[in-house]
């Protein structure tokens, strides 16, 4: 789910030793990378078009149903200057909703990779949690809002909480099922050569389980976007959620849609920048 | 060579089967023990965290005497029947679309930037247009669930039908198939386990989808339950739904992980 539909046919690098075949195969990924680039402006132009002609020239979408693009222009004028929108201006918005996410995102995995590591190193750790784990497990992170609001607020504590939850439960799994699918002989060959516990955990327990760690993390980031933007809906005084129950009660379309294009440009955003940090510490996976 | 498989698990760092099961049990009683402890003790208002036996009689009261309009019964089928709608929605359009985007290239490039543009905004943020469109009543949550359990169709689909062997393909042309038939008796059987693994991460999105799109926007379901019990400060309402969703969420996924064991099982193991 979290990997693009693409990334099975992702282009192709180009290695220093190039014999003629491999050239012929970048030549052929680079052309179908360019019959890509235009059958995606051949998917998305006509659609812009379409857009335009239906909601500005025939009018045959009504206004309060979907905006045209001069109301989503409006929108992002009157959000961008002065007191803005429903409480601040756009970069205001997304700057609250940005370190919220950022903050729970930290503590959520500064607790559950080790929690998973030390689960999948521990087959009693592992005895002694997992249960505990699996009973708070199939409750949503959408369903902790309410209580998270009730014990801390509307305030940024409520957040941090409900992302802390949705974070979590991806991280622990991942980093367990990272350590577990580790091949066995690895660590007895560590062992044998006299390596520590420590050195173990340091050099072998971990670089191994990286792979899964990071894909852990993805799912985790994206999770915690999914809650807070449900957790400003339901209740907040700042932050795109925020303003999108705002836009959506004031029934103003252009300001729901750019709300929402700005909900997706930062969750590619936090996602395209988890992946260059997966590429700077995990370089040996392609 | 038995000598050899016996000396491997004794020890002191292999725990023995009795004692896991040991920590297990202790896990779960130290769990509530904590949670019990800790109600109990006081330092937390009771309002805020009442004790699991708090919770066990309101569940019972709430199946008795109707709150926030109905039972905890009917809110819960409520719930249940947008998320079947939403999600059958889901896997009857997403999972043919992924199959054909694995077989025609070029609806591939057609679907793929289209589908790209809109996989990063959460579902959740379609809450106002879904509201806007279809009201409070039933469209607007299964357009939700929908948004939630779509990608996850497409995306196991077309892995799947992208995954199946050419040679597979071209026998069946070679035998005669055309496209519809390769489709149906190829690609799909091939697909499946795939697919099946798709519905399942599908299923859990969906029923969380739902649960957002009750706390704001609807008049029934357990949701719904849970922003009542918590406009009016009670604690224990809230946290019963929270146990009647978890349960549902859980025997969701034991049903289609139960579903994916019987795919593999027939299917082999390719997914």
């Amino acid at each position: 789910m979290a990997a693009s539909v693409r990334s099975a046919s992702a282009t192709g690098r180009s290695s220093a030793v190039s014999s003629s075949a491999t050239r012929a195969t970048r030549d052929a990924k680079r052309l179908g990378g360019q019959r890509r680039a235009v059958l995606a402006l051949a998917a998305i132009v006509p659609l812009l078009i379409l857009w335009y002609v239906l909601t500005s020239v025939t009018h045959t979408v009504s206004p309060g149903r979907f905006p045209s693009p001069h109301d989503v222009y409006q929108a992002a004028l009157q959000i961008s200057h002065g007191n803005g929108y429903a409480g601040g201006t756009m970069s205001r918005q997304v700057w609250q909703s940005s370190k919220l996410v950022l903050m729970g995102f930290a503590v959520a995995s500064g607790v559950g990779v080790p929690l998973g590591l030390l689960m999948g190193w521990s087959r009693r750790a592992e005895a002694l949690i997992n249960p505990a784990f699996l009973l708070l497990r199939p409750i949503p992170p959408l369903a902790w809002i309410p209580l998270a609001i009730l014990w801390f607020g509307l305030g940024d504590g409520a957040k941090i909480f409900v992302i802390w939850f949705a974070a979590f439960v991806p991280a622990v799994i991942n980093s367990h099922t990272g350590v577990r699918n580790l091949d066995p002989t690895l660590i007895a060959a560590a062992r044998v050569h006299g390596a520590s516990p420590p050195q173990i955990v340091r050099h072998v327990l971990i670089p191994g389980a990286l792979p899964m760690i990071f894909t852990g993390l993805r799912l985790s980031l994206q999770a915690s976007w999914t809650t807070l933007v449900a957790a400003e809906l339901v209740g907040a005084i700042l932050g795109l959620g925020h303003v999108l129950i705002v836009a959506s009660l004031d029934i103003y379309p252009g300001m729901i849609l750019y709300a929402m294009i700005w909900v997706g440009i930062m969750g590619a955003a936090m996602t395209k920048a988890l992946g260059v940090v997966e590429k700077r510490v995990i370089p040996w996976r392609s | 060579m038995a000598q050899l498989v016996a000396s491997r698990r004794p020890g002191r760092g292999i725990p023995s089967a009795p004692e896991l099961a040991a920590l297990s049990v202790a896990g779960l009683l130290l769990f509530f023990a904590a949670w019990y402890g800790v109600a109990a003790s006081g330092w937390v208002p009771s309002r805020f965290l009442p004790g699991p036996q708090v919770i066990a009689e309101m569940i019972d009261r709430l199946a008795q005497q109707p709150y926030a309009g109905y039972t905890i019964q009917v809110h819960t089928l409520a719930s249940l029947k947008r998320f079947a709608l939403g999600f059958g929605l889901a896997a009857a359009l997403g999972v043919p679309l992924g199959l054909l985007m694995g077989w025609y290239r070029w609806l591939d490039d057609l679907v793929t930037p289209l589908f790209e543009a809109v996989r990063f905004v959460a579902p959740i943020a379609w809450v106002p247009f879904a509201a806007l469109w279809f009201g409070t009543g039933i469209g607007g949550p299964i357009l939700i669930i929908f948004s939630g359990a779509f990608p996850p169709c497409v995306i196991n689909a077309y892995r799947g039908a992208r995954q199946v062997d050419k040679v597979l393909v071209e026998a069946a042309q070679t035998l005669g198939a055309g496209g519809l038939r390769a489709i149906g008796e190829v690609l799909v059987p091939a697909a499946l386990p795939s697919i099946v693994a798709g519905l399942r991460v599908s299923a859990g999105l969906g029923w969380q989808s739902l649960i957002g799109a009750e706390l704001i926007v609807v008049s029934s379901g357990v949701g719904y339950l849970m922003v009542q019990g918590q406009t009016s400060l009670q604690t224990p309402i809230v946290m019963s739904a929270m146990v009647a969703i978890g349960v549902i969420g859980f025997v969701i996924d034991v049903a289609l992980r139960a579903l994916e064991r019987a795919v593999r099982r027939s299917w082999g193991d390719q997914g």
